[in-house]
């Protein structure tokens, strides 16, 4: 009981090979947009990279590039593949390489599948890394002098600007930490060392933020020192202020913005796997018609195609008994040089039976 | 005199025909393109125009908007112009159309080199606009509570971050502006009651600037307040002190972008008037080669192509000659009507002599 039969007349099979002819080639053109969403996420990230703790990250752009190659050479294959079978004398060259094609394939849109959730899934993986690097960053603002993270403030600063964020979950995260070097500090004097004093550890920690937490459309001048002191400055309520700084965290705002790019990405690359999906579901016709056509003779006689000669359990189950006889080919029952004591029986011979493979 | 004379043979008629269709193609575009171009500095101007005291500067974007939509007609009737030329049966059609039709493209080509040329020459008008408007938008910094002027601080502080640049023309244009509004002064304070009173006119005026003018690459947090004084701050020295805030001037900054974009837009729309001026020259001299054919038997001779029949001068007079007709054309026939009335009222009174 075949899955899914139509029948196709020669007029019909050739039109079918030449519509999936232009579909690969559309396909080879998916398959490059893929790349290009790759590389662009690729790029985006390593913009940011400073801010990110871990490389799993790459994971995701590094998995849309490679498919997106596959995707091309798969397509590339499929369109010379379409383009020859309107002539059953090329065909005869592909004939015994469809099969392995078309099994390739569905397993490849399996990846394509995959690589659509990744997308999706990545979120979580995304927000550690930002969370994690965040904070390095924001510990390492001050050292403007070291090495390696001489250009930490700078980033801090213009992401801050750019997102219109401040801090990792706020603005009180800058209240944690010392962000000012201790190179700008005036250790004579009182306050300063009362400050140092009064932290276990040293740190000089107060209620101000960086200049570039403040927001531009305060209607008052930015307050970025003695932020949580009412008193320190005129006719100020630092609980009811809510445009003098920034609101949003930066872990929050990168998160939006990287997330929204994924969501764009992981669409994209669902609705190729649904039109990957359709091509070959149209090969696997093209190429049971055409192979029922040679079994017949006659090249311009109606032919039969199908997704599956006999059902999905049939099929399933005759699979399952070759790669059991896989494995039993092998073995040694027959090795001449071994002496075995096997039971013979009249009729029976000794040579196992042939692997055949997935029969049309 | 004829200017600029040259021999065509039927060959190379058809390969001025030929030439000048694929040209006319390559000006429509180029038509299209500085129509874009137009497009695109106008609305880099718009962006701005809140600085900006006047809207002079559009000139050159409206010009360019202008010349590339008729750029786009003229050069699409040359196309198909060169088309019907080297028929000799069907070019009489266009005989009539094409003296005014070069006159007007002429016309067009020189209003593009205007265009061109105030692209490089309207820096003057740009920069004293800029002045006037910064000025003012520093001036109503503060005034985030009057309606119309809202929006100005916001506006000047996204441009200095955008721009890198801090007040007119320099930093210390917000040392002589009250840009802290009285809204958040505290007047009980004596630290503010001191500074009013020593200003004549009674403005806050203070030694510090907006956070906006802070420089992000600086190694150290930002200093806005009391910049001047080397005391309040550690370790720090004013004259010294580089990358703390942008040493820039807005005005400076404004300028050198926009000049940079109507320089580079210059030079585009130089070159497309460059095409241009081909394109009008080889449709003249397939026209005046195409006209020595017409009525001849023999259509593959050879014919001369010229610019001008006569010289420039005799050319000239002649077309302002015609202009001047056409203008005085009415007050002519009246004259002539009048002098003809006068004629008949003469003669009428002989006839009964004879």
């Amino acid at each position: 009981m075949a899955v899914l039969k139509v029948t196709f007349t020669k007029t019909k099979r050739d039109k079918l090979a030449q519509v999936l002819w232009i579909l690969n080639w559309v396909s080879v053109v998916t398959g490059m947009i893929l790349l290009s969403i790759g590389f662009f996420l690729k790029v985006e990230i390593q913009r940011r990279q400073e801010l990110m703790s871990n490389r799993e990250v790459y994971s995701v752009p590094n998995m849309l590039i490679a498919v997106g190659h596959i995707a091309c050479a798969i397509n590339f294959l499929g369109g010379k593949i379409c383009y020859d079978c309107v002539d059953t004398t090329k065909f005869l060259r592909w004939k015994l390489l469809m099969l392995p094609y078309i099994i390739c394939t569905f397993f490849f849109t399996f990846c394509l599948l995959a690589g659509a959730f990744m997308c999706y899934a990545m979120r979580h993986e995304l927000e550690e890394s930002l969370s994690i690097g965040l904070q390095d960053a924001m510990r390492f603002y001050k050292d403007t002098d070291t090495p390696g993270r001489c250009f930490l403030k700078r980033t801090v600063d213009l992401l801050q600007i750019q997102f219109q964020c401040c801090g990792n979950d706020g603005f009180r995260d800058w209240f944690h930490i010392q962000w000012i070097s201790n190179r700008y500090l005036d250790m004579s004097r009182g306050e300063v060392t009362d400050r140092l004093r009064s932290n276990v550890e040293g740190k000089y920690l107060s209620d101000e933020v960086p200049f570039s937490c403040c927001n531009p459309s305060s209607p008052r001048p930015c307050i970025q020192h003695q932020v949580t002191n009412n008193s320190a400055h005129y006719n100020y309520d630092y609980q009811v202020e809510e445009l003098n700084l920034w609101p949003k965290g930066c872990r929050q705002a990168l998160l939006e913005y990287y997330t929204h790019i994924m969501q764009s990405i992981g669409l994209t690359v669902l609705l190729i796997w649904l039109f990957e999906l359709s091509v070959l579901t149209g090969v696997r016709y093209l190429q049971t018609s055409m192979e029922n056509v040679l079994r017949q003779g006659d090249p311009d006689s109606k032919s039969d195609g199908w997704l599956l000669e006999n059902s999905f359990a049939e099929t399933a189950r005759y699979n399952f008994n070759i790669i059991k006889n896989l494995g039993k080919c092998y073995q040694v029952d027959d090795d001449p040089n071994i002496d075995f004591q096997t039971p013979t029986q009249p009729g029976s011979d000794n040579v196992p039976p042939k692997p055949i493979l997935f029969a049309t | 005199m004829v200017l600029m004379k040259m021999k065509f043979s039927f060959q190379k008629r058809v390969k001025l025909a030929q030439a000048l269709w694929l040209l006319s193609w390559v000006a429509t575009i180029g038509g299209a393109v500085t129509f874009s171009l137009g497009v695109f500095l106008k609305t880099e101007l718009q962006r701005r125009s809140e600085v900006m005291d006047n809207t002079e500067i559009h000139a050159v974007p409206n010009t360019l908007m202008i010349v590339g939509l008729a750029s786009l007609g003229v050069n699409f009737f040359a196309g198909r112009m060169c088309q019907d030329a080297l028929d000799p049966s069907r070019f009489p059609r266009w005989k009539g159309l094409l003296q005014p039709y070069l006159a007007v493209a002429v016309f067009l080509a020189l209003v593009m080199l205007v265009a061109i040329v105030m692209s490089y020459a309207m820096k003057g008008n740009l920069e004293a606009s800029l002045k006037v408007g910064l000025k003012n938008g520093i001036r109503y910094y503060k005034d985030t509570d009057t309606p119309g002027r809202c929006y100005q601080k916001q506006t000047i502080d996204q441009l200095q971050m955008e721009f890198q640049c801090c007040g007119n023309t320099d930093f210390r244009d917000w040392f002589e502006v009250q840009w802290v509004s009285n809204r958040y002064l505290d007047f009980n304070s004596k630290e503010v009651k001191d500074c009013i009173k020593s200003n004549v006119d009674g403005h806050y005026l203070v030694d510090s600037v907006p956070f906006s003018c802070c420089n992000p690459s600086s190694p150290r947090p930002c200093i806005q307040h009391r910049l001047t004084n080397d005391s309040a701050h550690y370790s720090y020295e004013y004259e010294a002190e580089e990358l703390n805030i942008y040493v820039r001037g807005c005005r400076e900054a404004l300028v050198s972008y926009y000049m940079g974009l109507m320089n580079s837009i210059g030079a585009g729309v130089l070159s497309i008037f460059l095409v241009q001026m081909s394109v009008l020259v080889s449709l003249r001299y397939l026209q005046t080669a195409m006209e020595a054919v017409a009525g001849q038997e023999n259509t593959e001779m050879e014919t001369e192509g010229y610019l001008l029949e006569k010289s420039v001068k005799a050319t000239a007079k002649e077309f302002t000659d015609k202009v001047l007709t056409l203008l005085q054309l009415n007050q002519v026939q009246a004259v002539e009507g009048q002098a003809a009335e006068g004629q008949a009222a003469e003669a009428t009174p002989e006839k009964p002599v004879s």
